[in-house]
């Protein structure tokens, strides 16, 4: 959930990365987290575990600047992609007001991807939210394993998989080289500024 | 679970309850924060010490997880948690469904004042942003 703070002028936004395991949401904030200028994010905080899997979530604050004299604030989280971790994955989602879904383009995780998505929307159903009218943008992630002998999904299969009901705005990106993770990140901070300020009535137009 | 909008009304009286009862108890610091790991309110004499934004996620995330656990053996929830360290204690407990306090405190100031000033700010601060 969003939190507006008219006395600092401040609107705090709570953005998730979801997707299956090991699609690359974790390595999406990292990229994030060494780009950006020391003055624009805050200390990125990971939950110990043994191996390199997200137990239980990553998060990155971000200051991203005012709009109409309002500082905007975002969190980012991941929630861990494995199957077994339901439950974290749905407290993580709680108060959520943007979402990420990173697909893996692998053609073995193909099944993965539409489950995690599903998994996504019925999560959000016990939150009394529906994925349609939440601010959503999906990331095809690892785009730099096309020209490599892997087998992988090509944009339209991806998109008759995951974008054929939403029809969101997609990214092709590769977190590990920080190709089109900056833009994932623009698109859905700047959908998810305009979700929470409509909803409030503060009408900020960009 | 609702959005906040703050105002700088709620805020002052929410600073004003928290500091009058726990900080006059002599607790470091007292964090007020949502389910969703948003800080609504910092009180204390060492806030800039301490990595709010990272306790506040830590903290809305253990008692989402402790939440679970209540459930696992057939309870509804559990209101509060506490940790004991060597030098310093941490109190979590919640306000109402949506809110939770954070009293970080030293061996100064003994648990069952924290308990008793946390259960009274409890409805004092519901009130306040329930209005």
């Amino acid at each position: 959930m969003a939190l507006i703070d008219l006395s600092k002028k401040e609107i705090h936004c709570k953005i998730v990365y979801y997707g299956p395991g090991r699609c690359g949401k974790t390595t999406n904030l990292l990229t994030v987290h060494s780009t950006m200028a020391d003055n624009a994010r805050g200390k990125m905080l990971t939950i110990e575990t043994k191996g390199d899997r997200t137990l239980f979530f990553d998060l990155l604050p971000l200051n991203l600047g005012t709009i109409r004299g309002f500082n905007i604030r975002i969190q980012l989280y991941t929630v861990p992609g494995q199957v077994m971790y339901a439950a974290t994955r749905k407290l993580v989602l709680k108060g959520v007001d943007g979402l990420v879904f990173v697909a893996d383009p692998l053609q073995v995780r193909r099944e993965r991807n539409i489950e995690s998505l599903e998994d996504l929307r019925v999560n959000l159903l016990d939150y009394g939210l529906k994925l349609e009218e939440l601010p959503l943008v999906i990331q095809y992630n690892k785009r730099d394993l096309v020209d490599t002998p892997i087998p992988t999904l090509t944009v339209a299969e991806l998109d008759a998989d995951l974008n054929s009901v939403f029809n969101v705005k997609t990214f092709e990106a590769s977190a590990v080289t920080g190709m089109g993770v900056f833009e994932t990140l623009r698109e859905i901070s700047k959908q998810t500024v305009r979700y929470v300020t409509n909803k409030h009535l503060l009408h900020v137009t960009k | 679970m609702q959005d906040f909008i703050l105002t700088a009304e709620i805020l002052d009286k929410a600073r004003n309850a928290i500091e009058g009862s726990l900080i006059q108890a002599g607790v470091r610091t007292a964090l007020l924060i949502d389910g969703a790991g948003n800080i609504l309110s910092n009180c204390g004499h060492n806030t800039d010490d301490i990595d709010a934004i990272s306790l506040a996620a830590l903290a809305a995330a253990n008692l989402g997880a402790t939440s679970q656990i209540a459930k696992l053996i057939g309870e509804e929830d559990f209101s509060l948690l506490f940790h004991k360290g060597k030098n310093g204690n941490i109190h979590f407990g919640r306000i109402g469904d949506e809110l939770i306090l954070i009293t970080i405190f030293g061996e100064d100031v003994s648990l069952g004042l924290v308990r008793c000033r946390v259960t009274d700010l409890s409805e004092t601060l519901l009130k306040i942003f329930e209005g």
